[in-house]
């Protein structure tokens, strides 16, 4: 394990725990991401991926633990205090402002980085024009980028299920963040529009220059896109690894498949993942 | 009175129902933006805007006996009525509201209920202590006038109003005025600044929004601001149209405005204007069921006088909630999962 004023990772999670009530649903995980990298967070439901995204973006505070972006501590902070701090994030639902359009969901995500202050507004001052020119811009940047551009002024709920999580991640972007934390990004999506998808996250890394991290159950889409995978398995760290060793591993396999004959579905689906996506 | 006369009568009756209606409208909106962002119905905003009716009180009472211009007055009593209630209303989000914010829903109401009947009584104490129970608005003499009356510049549009049926005081003209002023400036806040996207994202998802870099505590006082500061120009606009206000006056209309938002669809902007206009002009038609009646010689209706009036907000709160729960313009709120 390298140390944490290694300069290499933008996000530092070490010895992470929630504890809610008697049941501890992550447990001591340490994780580093790497600047500019695609990284994966797997694992069977209710491991306690996305309890692990909430401690992150200060949802919950964790019960025992250190995380750091940047060098910059975020235990403690509020959510929109993390994002002021360089981290976005996706839903698994997903989580659109429902009457608002494409255009004014994006400058909603501008929100922190607008220098005009809330009396700039009431007197339309010259700053409050200027800022809210650079949100529109920045937001229609952005709906260009992850192929929405025509669809500015379209309600978000109009949007196709896939389109909406297109949009989320637009919102997200505009945040300017140093990190992304898509959940579960794939969910829900046709094999077009994941394919599409895969091609919007590397652009996320290369043109961007952000860091993505994902949680995500579509072993295909995770094998072919991550340098790197941690897997979670009842709340603990079960192994970390290049994506050859995490489908090599037969912990892992043991995790999604069980000990017996008795895997399911879901199991028997993700392993298959694993072993065709490269 | 007979037929002939009856077309005049009711846009006499519409037109000062309509006047009324914007009061409610103002004050409407002071319970939708709150449940707008925190599902809370604010019942301590009667008092709020009782509060702002006080100061516009005080304003005119100390300013009687200067020369100074009448619309200056006003301005100052509808600032410094914005600024007390709108302080007001925020102290009582940080004091009452949030430190219940994750209480179960009916916690914060019966707060809510509490916090009026303090104001109430913190009211008739503070004015009591100068001997002053009711409240007789000290207007200048010019806003008793009728509007576009006999020897003003405009005598003729006055008299073409009266001839339809329209004849106002400069003091309701006023209070339209302000009451459409304070909606443009409001429409413009919340649909195209930033101020306004956050209080929309905040009402909308308080989480997401969070996650969005918003801060919603800072959102929600901001909230309550301008809340209580639209309570406190109701407050004034409500003063000069009835003259005369006290300590309790606010439960009435601030029950019938909530009325309105209800009507409306809670939450909804829009919603709560219409439901306050809605409101005004059927409490005006009510109070002159009666005369309706003598008119088409209907003895029943002979016997509904101004005193039902009430009874009218109510009923259409009733029917409302039966037939149409989530209001007028109101949106059901499904969640898709």
């Amino acid at each position: 394990m390298s140390s944490a004023s290694n300069n290499s990772f933008i996000l530092d999670v070490r010895g992470l725990t929630k504890v809610f009530g008697g049941l501890t649903a992550v447990n001591d995980v340490t994780l580093q991401i790497p600047r500019q990298g695609i990284v994966s967070v797997i694992g069977p439901n209710g491991a306690g991926k996305t309890t692990f995204f909430n401690m992150i973006t200060g949802i919950y505070e964790p019960t025992t633990g250190f995380i750091e972006l940047d060098g910059v501590n975020l235990v403690g902070l509020r959510p929109d205090q993390v994002t002021s701090a360089g981290i976005a994030r996706t839903f698994q639902n997903i989580r659109l402002f429902a009457s608002m359009d494409c255009q004014e969901n994006v400058m909603v995500g501008r929100h922190s980085r607008l220098k005009a202050g809330y009396i700039d507004s009431l007197f339309r001052t010259k700053r409050f024009y200027e800022s809210e020119q650079e949100a529109r811009d920045v937001a229609n940047m952005m709906l260009d980028f992850v192929g929405l551009g025509q669809f500015r002024y379209e309600m978000a709920t109009n949007l196709p299920y896939g389109d909406q999580r297109k949009l989320e991640i637009a919102r997200a972007l505009a945040t300017s963040p140093k990190l992304v934390l898509l959940d579960e990004p794939a969910a829900g999506m046709n094999p077009r529009e994941t394919e599409e998808l895969k091609s919007l996250i590397r652009r996320i890394r290369d043109e961007l220059g952000v860091t993505v991290c994902l949680i995500e159950h579509d072993m295909r889409l995770v094998m072919t896109l991550s340098e790197y995978i941690t897997v979670l398995n009842y709340g603990s760290k079960l192994a970390e690894g290049l994506p050859h060793e995490i489908r090599n591993n037969p912990q892992v396999m043991e995790a999604y498949l069980g000990r017996g004959a008795v895997a399911g579905e879901y199991g028997k689906e993700a392993v298959a993942g694993m072993q065709e996506g490269v | 009175m007979d037929l002939s006369t009856l077309g005049p009568f009711l846009v006499g009756v519409i037109t000062s129902g309509l006047v009324l209606g914007f009061v409610y409208a103002i004050i409407a909106l002071g319970y939708t933006m709150v449940y707008g962002v925190l599902q809370l119905i604010n019942f301590a905003h009667s008092e709020v805007f009782v509060t702002g009716a006080v100061v516009g009180f005080e304003i005119f009472r100390v300013l009687e006996p200067s020369p100074m211009n009448g619309y200056l007055k006003l301005l100052i009593a509808l600032i410094a009525a914005m600024v007390a209630s709108g302080m007001l209303n925020v102290i009582i989000e940080r004091l009452a509201y949030r430190p219940l914010r994750n209480a179960p829903r009916l916690v914060p109401l019966i707060t809510a209920i509490g916090v009026s009947l303090i104001l109430q009584d913190v009211i008739r104490i503070i004015e009591g202590f100068q001997g002053r129970f009711d409240l007789t608005y000290k207007l200048p003499p010019a806003f008793n006038t009728n509007f576009c009356g006999a020897d003003s510049s405009c005598e003729a549009l006055g008299t073409a109003l009266t001839k339809v049926g329209i004849s106002l005081q400069i003091k309701e003209v006023i209070v339209v005025a302000v009451s459409l002023l304070s909606l443009a400036l409001l429409n413009y806040l919340v649909n195209s600044t930033k101020l306004g996207r956050a209080i929309r994202a905040v009402a909308q998802d308080r989480v997401t929004a969070g996650l969005m870099g918003i801060d919603s505590n800072r959102i929600i006082a901001l909230t309550f601001l301008i809340g209580g500061a639209l309570g406190g120009i109701s407050g004034v606009l409500f003063g000069m149209k009835f003259g005369t206000i006290n300590a309790y006056s606010g439960f009435d209309p601030g029950i019938i405005a909530f009325t309105a938002a209800v009507l409306g669809g809670i939450g909804s902007i829009p919603g709560a204007v219409l439901g306050g206009l809605v409101l005004g002009v059927i409490q005006n038609l009510i109070g002159v069921t009666n005369v309706l009646g003598s008119i088409l010689n209907i003895a029943n209706l002979q016997a509904i006088d101004a005193s039902y009036q009430r009874i009218g907000a109510f009923l259409v709160l009733v029917l409302i909630l039966i037939f149409k729960p989530t209001g007028l313009l109101g949106r059901s709120n499904t969640e898709k999962v």
